[in-house]
């Protein structure tokens, strides 16, 4: 019984790191690969999630008008009752309804495809919140489309351009490198050091 | 039956039912318990608020309200932001009726059965794994009371009452299992640096992280307030990010990726800031208090003695000291904590106020236990080196000082600088 606990123990000691980080309870399954593939929709800046499937801004156009963006979000991209998608600012006379004001009246500082330092953020939000009442259930090539027509309206990227798991990360964002790095927390650190 | 019954009323009910048989008069009950009751008894307990499901007196009428700013639902049929009725609020924890809801675009309320339910935790570990709900209660769990508050929790001008100014901040005691527990069970491979935290939502929102964070304190909880968490806080499974801004704090959360980097999901989009001070701001709450009595809206009867009374908070850790000014700011005086003062956790402070029936300004300010002392706009304002005007928008998460103007008259009003 001695001898088997040391040798126990010797075999622990020997495995280092790994013996270390052995599951202490035992609980829980190993999920199958399919099923993280399938949940496994949060995209980095490098896009490794992305999933097959290629989209232009032509296809996006119409998707647009298919899928039901136009009818939130206005026929161009603007002017309609969800926030604006397109540069230029709600077409001239046009009021937003109460409460939306600023929702519907973004500045073109705040357009998605202007402001956001990486595409890929685009093509996630897309993905996981669209259309309302209707989300997760476009298709990749679908949401490279419409990715692809938003990023073409601002002048981002030409329109012949394909999107793709290859091409979307890569795509030269105009406000890349806009942002500061977010902080490094630590346990017991004030948030910023003499403030205010 | 009836006998088995009567044994278990208060003797109140015994000496009515009592008085009734032996014929008095209903004068001589009230003389003898020298009161008037001010509603009917009730005989029966078949309602819910009687045997399933407690209801609070139809004489209490505290109710949340939704943003001024836009109206819940709204025209989508979108849950916005729902703010907490502070002015009535006693202690430190946030009945969870009354806790505040927000959501970042706006959702709906999904309908989620836990037995179907499932924790997945993969990508820089050992050994990925799905957790059923069974699965996590088996595990050792902690109980922990703490604050969620959202970053849009700001006062402004226009607002007139403290459940308007700083409705958007709620206390809850949460329990489940620490976060920590779970990446430990999966074995956090080198080079992890940031978690994606995802709800099962329609829109399945995510945020970012730091390891060091879930590492820290982060809890998966199923509990609040000792019941399963309510379905608008989560249910059946929430993320608590301990002093971090309402949008981490991930409901029905499903999914934890284990990363390498921030990545810059839909969510943490609304974070990024050009200025690195601001984002430093951004993120963890920092000190802040507010008196909710008195405080706008409501009126005092007269000159006289008043328990001023408000909360403190912090994402840095716990309240260690709270100070009030009835003149304004030109002098401190130390409150006293009410309540236990729990790292990240709502904290009640009272304080004894004589008011002598003049116009005056009264304020709280508080300091955490890392030393950082409660700003006010003005001292944000230099810092960043702006005018101070009502226009001033403090960056990241706005922990300024409140200021309520008493008038004579004993009306109380939002005093915004």
């Amino acid at each position: 019984m001695n001898s088997l606990k040391c040798l126990a123990l010797a075999t622990l000691l020997g495995l280092g790191i790994a013996s270390a980080q052995s599951p202490t309870y035992g609980v829980g399954r190993k999920p199958a690969a399919e099923e993280i593939r399938a949940w496994d929709i949060s995209i980095s800046p490098t896009g490794e999630e992305l999933p097959p499937g290629r989209g232009t801004a032509k296809e996006g156009e119409s998707l647009f008008k298919q899928k039901g963006c136009a009818g939130c979000h206005g026929p161009t991209g603007m002017g309609g009752q969800a926030p604006a998608l397109v540069k230029g600012g709600p077409p001239p006379g046009q009021t937003p309804p109460k409460g939306m004001e600023g929702m519907h009246m973004v500045p073109d500082t705040g357009i998605m495809a202007l402001r956001s330092p990486y595409a890929t953020t685009i093509w996630d939000y897309i993905s996981r919140g669209m259309p309302l009442n209707k989300e997760g259930t476009l298709k990749p090539a679908e949401v490279y489309a419409i990715t692809a027509s938003l990023l073409y309206k601002n002048d981002v990227i030409k329109e012949d351009e394909v999107m793709d798991a290859q091409s979307l990360p890569k795509v030269n964002m105009p406000n890349k490198n806009g942002f500061a790095d977010m902080p490094v927390w630590k346990h017991g650190v004030p948030r910023l050091a003499g403030y205010p | 039956m009836d006998k088995d019954m009567d044994s278990k009323q208060p003797n109140r009910r015994k000496f009515l039912k009592r008085a009734a048989v032996a014929g008095l008069a209903a004068e001589a009950v009230r003389s003898a318990k020298g009161q008037t009751p001010a509603s009917p008894w009730r005989e029966k307990g078949t309602s819910k608020e009687l045997i399933a499901y407690g209801e609070r007196s139809r004489f209490v009428t505290s109710l949340r309200a939704p943003v001024a700013e836009r109206p819940s639902p709204d025209m989508f049929g979108l849950m916005f932001h729902v703010l907490t009725p502070l002015q009535d609020s006693v202690g430190s924890i946030t009945p969870s009726s009354l806790h505040y809801v927000a959501t970042h675009r706006g959702s709906y309320i999904p309908e989620i059965d836990p037995k179907q339910h499932r924790l997945m935790i993969h990508g820089m570990v050992d050994r990925p794994l799905i957790f059923t709900m069974d699965d996590l209660k088996r595990l050792p769990y902690v109980t922990r009371v703490h604050f969620i508050e959202c970053i849009g929790n700001r006062a402004k001008p226009t607002h007139k009452t403290v459940q308007e100014t700083h409705g958007m901040t709620s206390c809850s005691e949460w329990t489940g299992v620490l976060l920590s527990t779970l990446l430990k069970e999966c074995g956090v491979q080198n080079g992890a640096s940031w978690i994606v935290a995802e709800g099962a939502e329609e829109i399945k929102g995510a945020s970012s992280i730091p390891l060091g964070k879930a590492m820290d304190d982060c809890l998966v909880a199923w509990g609040m307030n000792g019941e399963p968490i309510r379905p608008q806080q989560g249910f059946p499974l929430r993320l608590l990010v301990p002093g971090f801004e309402g949008i981490f704090q991930t409901k029905y959360l499903r999914r934890v990726k284990v990363v390498d980097r921030y990545y810059m999901t839909y969510n943490d989009y609304g974070h990024i800031n050009p200025d690195p001070k601001a984002t430093a701001l951004g993120n963890q709450i920092g000190p802040k208090s507010v008196i909710t009595y008195p405080s706008g809206g409501q009126q005092l009867a007269g000159p006289g003695f008043y328990e001023i009374s408000g909360l403190a908070w912090s994402g840095g850790g716990a309240i260690r000291s709270v100070e009030v000014s009835t003149d304004g700011g030109k002098s401190w005086k130390e409150a006293e904590l009410r309540t236990p003062a729990f790292p990240m956790a709502h904290t009640r402070f009272g304080f004894h106020w004589n008011w002598d029936g003049k116009e005056c300004v009264i304020l709280s300010r508080c300091t955490d236990e890392l030393g950082t002392v409660q700003p006010t706009r003005a001292q944000a304002a230099k810092y960043f080196g702006k005018t101070l005007t009502p226009d001033f928008r403090v960056p990241g998460a706005d922990n300024t000082v409140q200021s309520w103007r008493v008038a004579s008259d004993g009306s109380v009003h939002n005093e915004f600088a």
